[in-house]
C-alpha cells in the first residue's frame, strides 16, 4: 500500500487574465520571473524543501510550456518512484464530463489520486505568488492546534485590508469569521490561498459540495467547514510573499530582485529555488556595455546599456541599445540603438533597431485600462516589433507587427496592437 | 550509434601546478559553467552514444561529485548509462592503472559485456564538438583498424606535448611520436579514437599480456606498421587545457564571438551539471566590460577581459583584469587582480594586490569567510 503524510495539490490551471499579453498563450504559473525561473517554481521548490514529494500539478489553461518545463520533475528532484510530480489536466469521463469549473471542483475531479496515497494531510497551494514557505512548519501547527483546516494567513497594513479576504481568529488562533473584500475589517490578516486540509474533512467536504458549479475553496468548500462546526485555524505567516497578479504587481515583484540586499533574497544556500534550466553557458559582457543595478540570466549577451532591469536567460542586447527599468525575457532580442523604458518583454520577441518604447504622457489604455496600466509596455512572446517605430505607455502588442501597424510610426500612449486573433 | 564510449580521465599532469592539487584535470571548470570533461561527454551523447565508462584514478573524488548523477547528459538509462571506473583491487590484480592501456585491460569486462561493435576513445581534458559518427564513417569507409582524429596547431613549443603524426595522401598514419623532443610537423593527435570492440579487446588483452601498459605507445606506435590506423582531420575548434597557459588560453578564446556562438549558441549544445545558481546581479558600481560571467556572481567593482565563474563574489572597488576566477570565490573590496587564475572557494581579504607578472599567477588563499 502507498502512503503519504502529506500531498500537496497545485492549482495552475488558471489564465491570470490581467496579466494580458503575458499570458494569452502560457498559463500564469508559467511566465519566467526573475531572470531565470518561472512563477510555479516557488511553490515547487518550497514543497521539496518542506519534504512535500508528492505534488498533483492541476493544469487547464495553456499547459504546453508548464508540462514541458514540469517534465518528470527532474529539477526539484520530485522524480520519485513513490510520488513526486504528476500533472493532471482534466479528462473525460463516462459521464458529466466538465472542465475544471473551480478550484475545489478541479480538487474533486481528482480524488482518485489523492485517494491512491492515502495521506493524513493534504496541501491546497496556488501557482501565482512569489514567496519561501516551510510548508512542514504549517503542517506542525496544524498538527498541534488540533484542526480540521488551517489556512495560511499574513498580516496586511490595515488600510488595505479591505482589498483581500480576511480572517478574523480568536486568540488561540481559531477562526471565527470570514470577510470577504470588507469595508470595516474586523481584522488585518489576510488569506494567501494556501490551506492544509486534514484528508478526511476535505474528502467529505469535496463529495458534499461535488454539485455546487463552480465549487470553490474560498466562497464553497471553507464556509462549508466553517458551518459545520470543524476548526478551523489561522497559521500566520510573515515572510515576504509578493502577489503577481497584475503587470504593476509583477513588475514590481521583478524590481525588487535588484536591490542591492534584496528582501527576497535568492543568494541565500538555504531554501535554493530550483528551475528548469534550458541555457547554461555563461553570459557575455561585451567592451562597450554597461551594467548597472540589474540582474542577467545564462546566456545572455550585452553590448549595449542595462540600467535597473531584469534580463533573462540566452537574450542579446544589441550595441547603442539602452534598456531601463523593464523587465525581459529569455531569448528576446534587444536591436542596435532602442531605447526600451519601462516595458515588460515576453519570451523570444524580436524588437527592432531603433525602436523606442515608453514615450510620452501616461494615457489609459483605451482597450483594458485595468490590465495594462502603471505607465508599462506590455509585449507577448514571439511577437516582432519593427525597426525606427515609437511606442507610448500604457499599451500593449502581440504578434508579427510590421511598420504599416504603426500609423506615422507611433503606437501612441494606450493603444494596442493585437495580432493572430488573439483575444486577450 | 553502434558505439560504446571511453573517456580517460585518470592522469595527473605536473604542468598544472596547483589547479591539479585538488582536482583531476578532466574536472577542470572551464568557460564559466562548464567542467572540462562536459565537451566529451556531450559529444557522445550528442553522437547518440548511450553507454559511457569514465576511467579515472587521480583526484577522482572530485570527478565523482561532478558525475554524481548521470541525468546531465541523458545517460540515465536502462539501456547503458554512465559507469565512472576507479582502479579497485580484485583477486587478479592489485594495481593502480599503470596506464590508458592498464586502465582499459583492468575494465575490459566491461567491453567484453558491451554488444556495441565499435569503441570511441576520448579524453577528458579537450575541449572541441565533434560528431563521433563522422569519425565512424571514415573509419568504415576506410577499412580502418584504428582511425585517430588530429587535428592542425600552430608550430611552437607546445606541440611537444602531443603526439605528433604524419599521414600519407590516403589518411593513413605513416608516422607516430609521442611528445617528440623536436617535432617533425605540425599535425597532433586530438586524443579521439575508434576502434573496433573486438579489435581493440584483442590488442588490449596482447599488450597486458606482454606487460605493456600505454595507449600511445603500446598500441598506436607499436601497430602503425602491422594495423591500418588512419588519421581523420578535425577542422574546427580543439584545445587541450592540461598546462597552465592553455588552459588559461582557452578560456579566454570564449571571450572571441565565434568561439563563444560555436559552442554556446550553436547546435547541438553542451551539457553539465545543473547547480541551481540565480542570475547573476550587477550591484551600482559594477563595470564589466569583455568579460563572462556566470550565474550566481555578485559584482560591485571592476571586471575586465576576465571569466568569471559561478557564485563568484567581487566587493566594491575591485578591480580585476585579465584573470580567470574559478567557482565559488569571494574577492573582498579595495582588492586588484590581474593575469591571475584565482582557484576555487577562495576567500580573498580585502585589499590584497594579486598580479601575475611573467606568466600567470595562481592565486590559492583560502581565508576565513564570514557567510551571511
Amino acid at each position: 500500500m502507498l502512503k503519504k503524510e502529506m500531498i500537496a495539490m497545485l492549482l495552475a490551471g488558471g489564465q491570470g487574465s490581467r496579466l494580458g499579453v503575458l499570458t494569452s498563450k502560457v498559463a500564469k504559473p508559467a511566465v519566467t520571473f526573475g531572470g531565470k525561473y518561472r512563477i510555479i517554481d516557488f511553490p515547487l521548490s518550497n514543497c521539496i524543501n518542506s519534504g512535500v514529494d508528492t505534488v498533483g500539478v492541476l493544469t487547464q489553461y495553456q499547459p504546453l510550456r508548464l508540462n514541458t518545463h514540469i517534465g518528470i520533475g527532474i529539477p526539484w528532484d520530485l522524480d520519485r518512484n513513490i510520488g513526486g510530480v504528476s500533472i493532471l489536466p482534466p479528462y473525460e469521463k463516462s459521464t458529466d464530463t466538465e472542465w475544471y469549473t473551480g478550484t475545489a471542483n478541479a480538487i474533486y475531479q481528482n480524488l482518485t489520486y489523492m485517494e491512491m496515497f492515502n495521506p493524513e494531510y493534504v496541501l491546497i497551494l496556488g501557482g501565482d505568488h512569489i514567496y519561501k514557505m516551510d510548508y512542514e512548519v504549517m503542517l506542525d501547527f496544524h498538527k498541534a492546534s488540533g484542526a480540521a483546516v488551517s489556512i495560511a494567513v499574513m498580516p496586511v497594513p490595515w488600510e488595505e485590508a479591505s482589498r483581500f479576504g480576511v480572517v478574523v481568529a480568536d486568540e488561540n488562533s481559531r477562526i471565527t469569521e470570514f470577510q470577504e473584500k470588507p469595508k470595516e475589517p474586523k481584522s488585518n490578516l489576510a488569506s494567501m490561498g494556501i490551506y492544509i486540509f486534514t484528508w478526511s474533512v476535505l474528502r467529505e467536504a469535496l463529495i458534499a459540495n461535488a454539485s455546487v458549479p463552480g465549487c470553490d475553496f474560498g466562497k464553497h468548500v471553507i464556509p462549508y467547514c466553517f458551518d459545520k462546526g470543524e476548526k478551523l485555524v489561522a497559521y500566520e505567516y510573515n515572510g515576504y510573499w509578493k502577489d503577481v497578479g497584475t503587470l504593476s504587481s509583477y513588475w514590481e515583484a521583478n524590481m525588487e530582485l535588484i536591490d542591492i540586499i534584496p528582501e527576497f533574497n535568492l543568494y541565500e544556500e538555504f531554501w535554493k529555488i530550483y528551475t528548469s534550466s534550458e541555457i547554461i553557458p555563461p553570459q557575455y559582457i561585451a567592451e562597450d556595455a554597461k551594467i548597472e543595478k540589474s540582474i542577467i540570466g545564462d546566456g545572455t549577451e550585452i553590448y549595449g546599456e542595462v540600467r535597473s532591469s531584469v534580463i533573462g536567460a540566452g537574450v542579446t542586447i544589441k550595441p547603442g541599445a539602452v534598456v531601463r527599468d523593464s523587465i525581459i525575457m529569455k531569448g528576446t532580442v534587444i536591436g542596435e540603438n532602442a531605447v526600451i523604458d519601462r516595458a515588460i518583454i515576453a519570451e523570444n520577441v524580436t524588437v527592432g533597431d531603433a525602436v523606442v518604447m515608453g514615450i510620452g504622457e501616461e494615457v489609459p489604455n483605451r482597450f483594458k485600462p485595468g490590465v495594462y496600466a502603471g505607465g508599462l509596455v506590455t509585449i507577448g512572446e514571439n511577437s516582432v516589433i519593427p525597426s525606427d517605430v515609437k511606442i507610448g505607455k500604457n499599451t500593449a502588442i502581440s504578434g508579427i507587427t510590421g511598420p504599416e501597424d504603426y500609423p506615422e510610426g507611433i503606437l501612441e500612449s494606450g493603444e494596442s496592437i493585437i495580432k493572430d486573433g488573439d483575444v486577450v | 550509434m553502434r558505439a560504446v564510449g571511453i573517456i580517460l580521465a585518470g592522469g595527473n599532469n605536473q604542468r598544472m601546478r596547483e589547479l591539479s592539487n585538488k582536482r583531476a584535470i578532466a574536472a577542470m571548470p572551464v568557460a564559466g559553467s562548464y567542467r572540462s570533461i562536459d565537451f566529451s561527454l556531450s559529444n557522445m551523447t550528442n553522437s547518440g552514444i548511450q553507454k559511457v565508462a569514465v576511467l579515472t584514478q587521480y583526484n577522482s573524488r572530485s570527478l565523482n561529485e561532478h558525475l554524481s548523477s548521470s541525468k546531465w547528459w541523458d545517460f540515465g538509462r536502462k539501456q547503458g548509462g554512465l559507469f565512472v571506473f576507479t582502479p579497485t583491487i580484485t583477486v587478479g590484480n592489485n594495481f593502480w592503472f599503470r596506464g590508458t592501456a592498464d586502465a582499459i585491460a583492468q575494465n575490459l569486462d566491461f567491453l567484453k559485456k558491451s554488444h556495441e561493435p565499435y569503441v570511441v576513445i576520448a579524453s577528458g581534458d579537450c575541449v572541441y564538438k565533434l560528431d563521433y559518427n563522422r569519425v565512424l564513417e571514415y573509419h568504415i569507409e576506410k577499412k580502418a583498424d584504428i582511425t585517430v582524429v588530429c587535428t592542425e596547431v600552430p608550430q611552437g613549443d607546445d606541440i611537444g606535448r602531443f603526439g605528433v603524426l604524419r599521414m600519407n595522401e590516403d589518411g593513413r598514419i605513416t608516422d607516430f611520436e609521442e611528445k617528440p623532443v623536436a617535432a617533425s610537423g605540425n599535425t597532433i593527435s586530438a586524443g579521439i579514437y575508434v576502434i573496433r570492440r573486438r579489435q581493440l579487446i584483442e590488442l588490449i588483452e596482447k599488450a597486458a599480456a606482454e606487460d605493456r601498459y600505454d595507449f600511445v605507445q603500446d598500441i598506436l606506435v607499436r601497430y602503425k606498421n602491422l594495423k591500418r590506423i588512419y588519421g581523420y582531420r578535425l577542422d574546427t575548434y580543439w584545445s587541450n587545457i592540461s598546462t597552465v597557459e592553455a588552459y588559461y588560453r582557452t578560456n579566454m578564446d570564449f571571450l572571441k564571438p565565434d568561439v563563444r556562438d560555436y559552442f554556446f549558441r550553436q547546435y547541438p549544445d553542451v551539457y553539465s551539471r545543473i547547480e541551481d545558481m540565480p542570475p547573476a546581479k550587477y550591484n551600482p558600481g559594477a563595470a564589466v566590460r569583455n568579460s563572462l560571467v556566470s550565474a550566481g556572481c555578485i559584482i560591485n567593482g571592476t571586471v575586465e577581459n576576465s571569466v568569471l565563474f559561478k557564485k563568484v563574489f567581487v566587493g566594491e572597488n575591485c578591480v580585476i583584469k585579465n584573470s580567470i576566477i574559478l567557482n565559488d570565490v569571494y574577492i573582498g573590496d579595495n582588492t586588484y587582480i590581474e593575469n591571475c587564475i584565482v582557484e576555487s572557494r577562495d576567500t580573498i581579504r580585502a585589499n590584497s594586490h594579486h598580479v601575475g607578472e611573467d606568466g600567470i599567477k595562481i592565486v590559492v588563499e583560502t581565508n576565513e569567510r564570514y557567510v551571511l
